[in-house]
């Protein structure tokens, strides 16, 4: 076997991720997709401790991570520096996070580089939780979500608020690309990268990646259940350019939700609970509606 | 005086993570490949190398035994074995 | 060459002449001005650096952080709450060995809300590990500035320097300073080369985890650092003077301190202030000196011993407090002097509240009647209820 190969690859084994981490797949592929003439600003969470431990680390580009809610702030100041060296027209810069470090935290630095106009592309990993510190709900924990902060019990049947809508803030700053994809789609991860890589100005990717600790699913089943998800019109695939709503991933037969929330532990508790199957039932089919994913 | 400060690309490989496996590995059976790449593409570890058909192998000293390249084969040629199987 | 110019902008010219090629701050009185006459000059094009208006003191300091790495020379400026916000990325930037310049214009901090001056905010951020230097007048400051990058930017060093200028009084104080001209510190301070940087052609990861298996190394690195750090404060200031004429750039002064039986200890514009009233009562015989503490961090404890080696009253002002305990000032001062010492700490200025010439005299009477680890000078009893009241 010619190992010389595993050269390629900038996001390399040896990363304590938990085995079938949808996080993991996704970074590889977007690493891979930007290539190496690629900075990358990384918030703190899940990516960064099982990928930095020092004196180690899984990336074979210059990455850097500071804290929680800043990668967009950094990756800003990594682009004027790149600027002033008149270095920047080569050289691809990517901001990273997870859900929590991108819409909770997050939010201030990732507008105000947005507004600035910064040319960076910032990647969120939706996970759907805080899951570095142990699966707390975050702004974008889906309807009825068991999380450890949203607990199931007596009186509570999970997250009892709907997802915080990223993809279109970002949009309402009129970017030339804001868009969701999936692991559920991996090839379509890839494409939507070297798009917004192509484009001059501030872009937004959101990827949903299914975390098998947190969303208490097979490993095996990440890919699987990132479909189920797409399939139901939970999560919608779409992009928006400079806040217009241009392309979307049609649905050819939506999937019921309980076929989605059958399948993960965090939801088991919703499928005797006709009433509350019902409002998440609603969420995708207003998705399928809004966005005209039939 | 410096310490511990940054580090060199893909200094993560010293981490054997296959010793995570407890369960199940994956066999490439080789048989019906079509030379895709998509478990390649997807492998969360990077640890699946090939360019020809028929020629994809797992590198197990880094493969968590997760099993998702088995489930997006197409041709569904890798199996997930008992990981104390020989290959 | 010598210009009649308000604090403010002799800071922002000083920052401009050392050519960061990143500037990123988030406007809070009174460190306004400074932002503006950058933002002026890069306006004008006589600094080209990128400038970029941030969204908050955290991006702004998180910005710097970014650029630095990237291996570009970085500014900031800010105050008090400003400083506090961006308290976090502020001990990043030290623990990362990223030497960024900011300028503290030191203001109080809230509640009450306060705009005027006091040390308390860069005060509160002495454990972070960034270098800390403490201006008397706008022409130290703009030497400390100068000479700052150089200390910071040594490639064994790698450390930030904060340069503390006291609002308003400095900042919008009107003063002369000798501005050294862009060839002085074109010659003096050579273009930033970083160790380390963020490379495509060498890539490396920054801000790992640091697990209990090597964090404190990393801490232990700092510290030995900042002994280098005293030394490099005297060689730096050496090379400047012979360079300006100018002693700013040093670890102390001794003012009058030789024969002195009495010696306040103080730091900022405060200083300039005792020593006025220092000279005053020089005329009449009485035996009173100053030790002013530039280099605030590292604490440069050899100095200070050897400085107060044969004092007998030693008075600490401090335009800050340690709630429930002393003066940040008094309390490391104390601690390095032998017991034989009698050592009393102030605690004055708050809230911009003038330190008058009367104040200093009283200061200096109770330094040499009576021992107090923490006095208030010139509070107003009536503002003092025992219980709350409207």
């Amino acid at each position: 076997m010619d190992r010389e190969h595993f050269q390629e690859n900038l996001y390399v084994s040896g990363h304590t991720a938990c085995a079938g981490c949808g996080q993991s797949m996704a970074v590889r592929i977007v690493m891979n997709a930007a290539g190496k003439n690629t900075m990358v600003a990384n918030s703190t969470g899940c990516l960064e401790v099982f990928s930095t431990k020092a004196p180690e680390t899984a990336f074979a580009l210059p990455w850097i991570h500071s804290l929680f809610e800043n990668s967009a702030a950094v990756a800003s100041g990594v682009e004027l520096g790149l600027k002033y060296l008149k270095k920047n027209k080569d050289i691809n810069i990517i901001s990273q996070a997870g859900d929590g470090g991108t819409g909770d935290i997050g939010l201030q630095a990732i507008s105000g580089m947005l507004e600035r106009g910064h040319n960076i592309l910032y990647v969120c990993y939706d996970n759907e939780a805080y899951m570095n510190t142990g699966i707390q709900r975050s702004g974008s924990t889906p309807f009825y979500a068991n999380t450890t902060t949203t607990p199931i019990g007596k009186l509570s049947s999970g997250n009892t608020r709907p997802k915080k809508p990223m993809v279109e803030i970002c949009a309402a700053h009129h970017i030339p690309y804001s868009a969701t994809a999936s692991v559920a789609n991996p090839k379509d991860i890839e494409k939507k990268v070297k798009k917004a890589l192509s484009i001059e100005g501030p872009k937004y990717l959101q990827i949903h990646v299914p975390c098998p600790l947190g969303w208490k699913t097979e490993s095996q089943s990440t890919i699987e259940v990132a479909k189920l998800a797409v399939q139901t019109g939970l999560y919608p695939l779409v992009e928006y350019e400079y806040g217009k709503l241009v392309k979307v991933t049609k649905i050819t037969s939506p999937k019921p939700v309980e076929e989605y929330l059958k399948v993960q532990g965090r939801f088991r508790h919703l499928l005797k609970n006709k009433e509350d199957l019902a409002k998440v039932q609603q969420v995708a089919d207003n998705n399928i509606e809004y966005y005209g994913l039939k | 005086m410096f310490s511990v400060l940054v580090s060199k690309a893909r200094t993560s490989k010293v981490n054997k993570t296959g010793s995570w496996r407890s369960t199940h590995k994956p066999k490439f059976l080789q048989k019906e490949c079509i030379n895709c790449g998509l478990c390649k593409f997807i492998c969360p570890e990077g640890c699946i190398e090939g360019k020809e058909k028929n020629k994809y192998v797992t590198d197990l000293d880094y493969c968590k035994g997760c099993g998702v390249c088995a489930y997006i084969c197409p041709k569904k040629d890798i199996e997930m074995i008992s990981n104390s199987k020989e290959d | 060459m010598k210009k009649f110019l308000e604090g403010s902008w002799a800071l922002a010219e000083a920052a401009k002449l050392c050519r960061p090629g990143v500037v990123a701050a988030y406007p809070i009185t009174p460190q306004t001005h400074i932002v503006e006459h950058l933002a002026q000059f890069v306006a004008n094009g006589s600094l080209s650096a990128e400038s970029v208006n941030v969204e908050s003191e955290h991006s702004a300091a998180s910005v710097v952080l970014g650029s630095q790495a990237a291996g570009v020379r970085s500014f900031t400026c800010t105050s008090s709450q400003g400083l506090l916000l961006m308290a976090e990325v502020v001990f990043c930037i030290a623990g990362m060995r990223l030497p960024v310049m900011m300028v503290c214009a030191n203001r109080a901090i809230s509640a009450p809300i306060n705009i005027w001056n006091d040390q308390q905010d860069s005060i509160s951020l002495r454990d972070s590990g960034w270098i800390q230097l403490y201006a008397e007048n706008n022409q130290e400051a703009v030497d400390l500035i100068i000479a700052g990058h150089k200390i910071g930017e040594n490639s064994k060093i790698m450390l930030p320097i904060m340069v503390c200028v006291d609002g308003f009084i400095l900042t919008h104080g009107m003063e002369t300073v000798d501005m050294p001209d862009q060839e002085l510190v074109d010659k003096f301070l050579p273009a930033y080369n970083p160790p380390y940087k963020l490379d495509v052609d060498n890539p490396m990861s920054f801000g790992l985890l640091g697990d209990p298996t090597v964090y404190i190394e990393t801490r232990y690195a700092i510290q030995k650092t900042m002994d280098q750090v005293l030394d490099e404060v005297v060689k730096v200031g050496k090379e400047y003077s012979s360079l300006t004429k100018r002693d700013s750039v040093r670890l102390v002064e001794e003012y009058r301190i030789d024969d002195a039986e009495i010696v306040l200890v103080a730091m900022g514009s405060v200083c300039g202030s005792i020593k006025d009233v220092i000279d005053m009562q020089r005329e009449t015989g009485k035996k009173v000196g100053l030790l002013k503490v530039v280099t605030y961090r590292p604490f440069p404890k050899e100095a200070i011993k050897k400085a107060l080696n044969k004092a007998k009253y030693i008075g600490v002002v401090d335009k800050d407090i340690s709630l429930g305990s002393d003066g940040a000032l008094y309390s490391e001062v104390k601690a390095i002097l032998s017991s034989d010492k009698k050592v009393s700490g102030f605690v004055a200025g708050l809230g911009g509240r003038d330190i008058k010439v009367s104040s200093i005299n009283t200061i200096i009477d109770l330094t040499e009647k009576e021992v107090n680890s923490c006095k208030f000078i010139d509070l107003k009893q009536e503002l003092l209820w025992d219980e709350f009241k409207v």
